[in-house]
C-alpha cells in the first residue's frame, strides 16, 4: 500500500471498492429497509409518504398473541441461558485444558449440534419427545434450546480462555486454595467478560430459534419467531415489520455488547493463541 | 488422576449432549433403516415371513397366523399402523388390510391363502406377501430405496417406482443444486468484501466489519421476512427495477427460485466472509510486495501469490455455506414456491402431516451423509478448525 501505485492498480482498487461497496449495501439495506415501513400509518407494505405513525407498535403491544409470544420467548431463552451458560463454561475450561487422545472426539460431540441440519435435530427431538409427552411443553423446548445454545457458549468462553495465564491458577493452588476455590475465586472472575458474552449468545440462540420450536411448541408455547413465521405465511402486515424492527434492535444491542465483552476479554489476557 | 480433571468439567455438557442430542439423532436416523410397524403389531407373521423364500405363495400356516394377528390388531386398534406401512409400498394396500381385518372380525374364514384370497383376490398375488415380507425385517432398506424413488419387486430386483410417485431424486438434486449455487454466489460476492476489509486501514476496517456482522447477528427469520416484504409484486425491489426501466411489468420474484437464491445468499453471505477474512488477516502483506519487487505484475502477483494463500478460507467459507444451505428450511418455505422446496420441507411433511416417520428418517440420512462427506473433505482440503 505504501509503494507508489500504478494507474492500473489505482483503477483496480477503485473497482474493488465499488464492487465490495455494492455487496455491503446488499447485506445492509434489506435489514434497514423494513424499519421505515414499520412506521407506516397505512396497512400497505410501503415506505411511509404522509407522516409516521406508531400504529403497528401499539397493535403489537395491545395484541395478546404478540405479548404472550414475547413473554414465552423470554421465559424459554432465560431458562436456556441459565442452564447452558454454566454447562458451556465448565466444558470450555475443561476443553482448553484437555490433553487427551479423546480430544477430537470431544470436539466433534461439542460441535455436532452446530453442524447437523436443524431440521434433523428438530425431528429427532420430536420423535424423542412425542412418546413421553414433552412436545407442547416448556420443559421440552428448554432442553432442546439448551442443546443448541451450549456449543456457542463453549466456543465463546474457550476463545476468551486462550491466552489466559495459567500461572495464576497454579499460584492460587500453591497458596493452598482447593480447586473449587481456585475456580470460583480466581478463574471465573477473570474470565467473567467471556462468560457474559457466552450467555448473550446462548440467549440469542434460543430467542431466535425457529425450526425446532415449530416442531415442539404447542399453542401455549408459541414464541416470537413462531408468531412471526405464521404471520409471514398467512397474512403479512406492517405489524410484522414492526416486530422485525424490534428484533433487529434487540439483537444488535445484545450481540454488539457481547462482541465488546469478547474483545475486552481478549485485551485482558493479550491476543488469542498466546 | 490429576490429568483427568478436565473431563470432570466437560462431563455435565458431554452427558447432556449424549443423552439429549446424539442418542435421539441416532435413534431417529435408525428409523430410516429399520421396520417399526409389522414386527411390533404382527410379530408372529413377521417372523414367519422372514423365513419365507418368496418364490411361490407362502404356506397356509403363515396365512392363518396373519389372519389371526390382523383380527387381533383390529380389535386392539393397531391395524392402521400395518395398513399405512403396506400402503407406502403398494398404493391401495390400506383398504386391503382394513377390509380383510373387518371381514375376518365378522367371522370370515382365514385359515389358508385361498381363504384370504376369497376375501380379496390380492391375497392370491405374490406381490402382496412380498410387500409384507419387506416390512417384516428388523433392518430394512425399504425407506432408503423409497427415498431414491426405487422399490424392491417380488423377485428381489430394484425397480423404479411409478413416475407419479418419483419425486425424491428431483428434490434431493434440487437441494444440492440450490446449495451449490448459493455457495458459488457467496464466493463471488464475498471475496471482494473480505479482501477490502482485510486490506483496509484498521480505522476503516472496523466499521466495514460491523456491516458484515450486523446481518450475522440478525436472526434468519427477520432477514427472510425482510425479503418477503421487499420481493412482493408491488414491493421495493420491483419498484426499483421498474423505475430503472429494466422491466415493464412487475417480476414474480417472491415464491420463485430467483427469490430463494437472493434471500439465501443474503442470509448465508456473512458465514462466508467472516472465515475468509480471518484467513486473509493471517496472510503476510510482505509476500505480495516481495512478488511485485521481483517483477510480477499486479494481476500475476495476486493470482499466483495472494489468492493461493487465501484458498483455505475460500474452501472453509464455501463448505460452511453449502452445508448450512443443504438443511435450510425457513427461507425456502417463506420465499420459495412449491417447485423451490428443498429436502427439509419433505422431511417436515413426512414428520408432521403424513406421519411416515421412516420416510422422514431416510430422507434425513440422505441429507446427513453427503453433508458429513463434504465437511470432512472441506476440513482436509482447508485444514480449517472451527474450535
Amino acid at each position: 500500500m505504501s509503494a507508489p501505485a500504478s494507474r492500473g492498480e489505482r483503477i483496480a482498487r477503485l473497482a474493488l471498492i465499488a464492487v465490495a461497496g455494492l455487496v455491503l449495501a446488499f447485506l445492509l439495506l434489506p435489514i434497514l429497509a423494513i424499519v421505515p415501513m414499520s412506521f407506516n400509518p397505512t396497512s400497505f407494505l410501503v415506505f411511509p409518504e404522509d407522516g409516521l405513525s406508531l400504529r403497528w407498535y401499539r397493535m403489537l403491544a395491545e395484541s395478546p398473541d404478540w405479548t404472550r409470544s414475547f413473554a414465552n420467548s423470554l421465559i424459554i431463552a432465560g431458562a436456556t441461558t441459565a442452564i447452558a451458560t454454566p454447562l458451556g463454561t465448565l466444558a470450555a475450561i475443561g476443553l482448553v485444558n484437555l490433553k487427551s487422545r479423546a480430544r477430537p472426539l470431544v470436539v466433534a460431540l461439542l460441535g455436532a449440534p452446530l453442524v447437523v441440519p436443524v431440521i434433523v435435530v428438530a425431528i429427532a427431538f420430536y420423535f424423542l419427545f412425542a412418546p413421553i409427552g414433552l412436545t407442547n411443553s416448556f420443559v421440552g423446548l428448554i432442553i432442546a434450546h439448551t442443546v443448541l445454545a451450549a456449543p456457542f457458549v463453549v466456543i465463546v468462553v474457550a476463545a476468551s480462555l486462550h491466552g489466559f495465564d495459567g500461572s495464576l491458577l497454579r499460584a492460587g493452588a500453591s497458596l493452598g486454595a482447593p480447586p473449587t476455590t481456585v475456580l470460583f475465586r480466581v478463574l471465573l472472575p477473570l474470565i467473567a467478560p467471556g462468560v457474559a458474552a457466552g450467555a448473550v449468545f446462548a440467549f440469542m440462540t434460543s430467542f431466535d430459534e425457529t425450526v425446532v420450536t415449530l416442531f415442539l411448541a404447542g399453542p401455549e408455547q408459541r414464541t416470537l419467531p413462531i408468531q412471526m413465521f405464521e404471520g409471514v405465511r398467512e397474512q403479512i402486515s406492517p405489524a410484522i415489520t414492526a416486530a422485525a424492527t424490534l428484533l433487529v434492535i434487540a439483537s444488535t444491542l445484545l450481540l454488539g455488547s457481547a462482541e465488546l465483552l469478547r474483545r475486552r476479554a481478549e485485551r485482558l489476557y493479550g491476543p488469542p493463541g498466546r | 488422576m490429576k490429568r483427568h480433571w478436565p473431563f470432570a468439567l466437560l462431563a455435565p455438557l458431554l452427558v447432556t449432549l449424549l443423552v439429549a442430542f446424539a442418542a435421539p439423532v441416532a435413534m431417529m436416523l435408525m428409523r430410516g433403516v429399520s421396520e417399526q410397524e409389522l414386527p411390533a403389531v404382527m410379530p408372529r407373521t413377521a417372523e414367519a415371513l422372514r423365513g419365507w423364500d418368496g418364490t411361490a405363495l407362502p404356506p397356509d400356516t403363515t396365512a392363518a397366523t396373519a389372519a389371526n394377528e390382523m383380527r387381533a390388531a383390529r380389535r386392539a386398534g393397531t391395524i392402521n399402523r400395518v395398513a399405512n406401512r403396506l400402503n407406502y409400498d403398494i398404493v391401495g394396500s390400506r383398504s386391503l388390510i382394513f377390509n380383510t381385518a373387518a371381514r375376518l372380525d365378522q367371522g370370515a374364514a382365514g385359515s389358508s391363502v385361498p381363504d384370504l384370497a376369497r376375501i380379496d383376490p390380492r391375497w392370491g398375488d405374490r406381490a402382496t406377501w412380498s410387500a409384507m415380507q419387506h416390512a417384516s425385517g428388523t433392518t430394512s432398506s425399504f425407506y432408503l430405496w423409497a427415498a431414491l424413488d426405487r422399490r424392491v419387486d417380488p423377485d428381489g430386483r430394484i425397480v423404479g417406482v411409478p413416475s407419479e410417485q418419483a419425486v425424491f431424486v428431483e428434490i434431493l438434486l434440487r437441494t444440492f443444486k440450490i446449495s451449490a449455487i448459493v455457495a458459488l454466489l457467496c464466493i463471488i460476492l464475498g471475496y471482494p468484501v473480505a479482501y477490502l476489509v482485510a486490506s483496509a486501514r484498521p480505522k476503516l476496517a472496523n466499521p466495514l466489519l460491523i456491516i458484515v456482522l450486523l446481518p450475522f447477528w440478525t436472526s434468519t427469520l427477520v432477514r427472510t421476512t425482510a425479503w418477503v416484504v421487499l420481493l412482493q409484486t408491488n414491493g421495493v425491489v420491483n419498484g426499483l427495477i421498474q423505475s430503472l426501466g429494466l422491466a415493464q411489468a412487475p417480476l414474480p420474484l417472491l415464491y420463485s427460485r430467483t427469490g430463494v437464491y437472493i434471500a439465501m445468499t443474503h442470509v448465508l453471505l456473512p458465514f462466508f466472509i467472516l472465515p475468509l477474512y480471518g484467513v486473509m488477516r493471517q496472510v503476510p502483506p510482505d509476500t505480495l510486495r516481495a512478488a511485485r519487487s521481483l517483477g510480477a505484475g499486479p494481476v500475476s502477483a495476486f493470482v499466483r501469490v495472494y489468492f493461493p494463500q487465501t484458498l483455505p478460507g475460500v474452501i472453509a467459507g464455501a463448505v460452511i455455506v453449502f452445508t448450512l444451505a443443504l438443511g435450510y428450511y425457513i427461507t425456502p418455505a417463506l420465499v420459495g414456491g412449491g417447485a423451490d422446496q428443498m429436502v427439509s420441507a419433505s422431511i417436515a411433511f413426512y414428520t408432521n402431516r403424513s406421519l411416515n416417520w421412516g420416510m422422514a428418517a431416510a430422507l434425513s440420512i440422505l441429507l446427513v451423509l453427503p453433508l458429513g462427506a463434504v465437511l470432512i473433505l472441506g476440513r482436509t482440503l482447508s485444514g480449517w478448525r472451527p474450535i
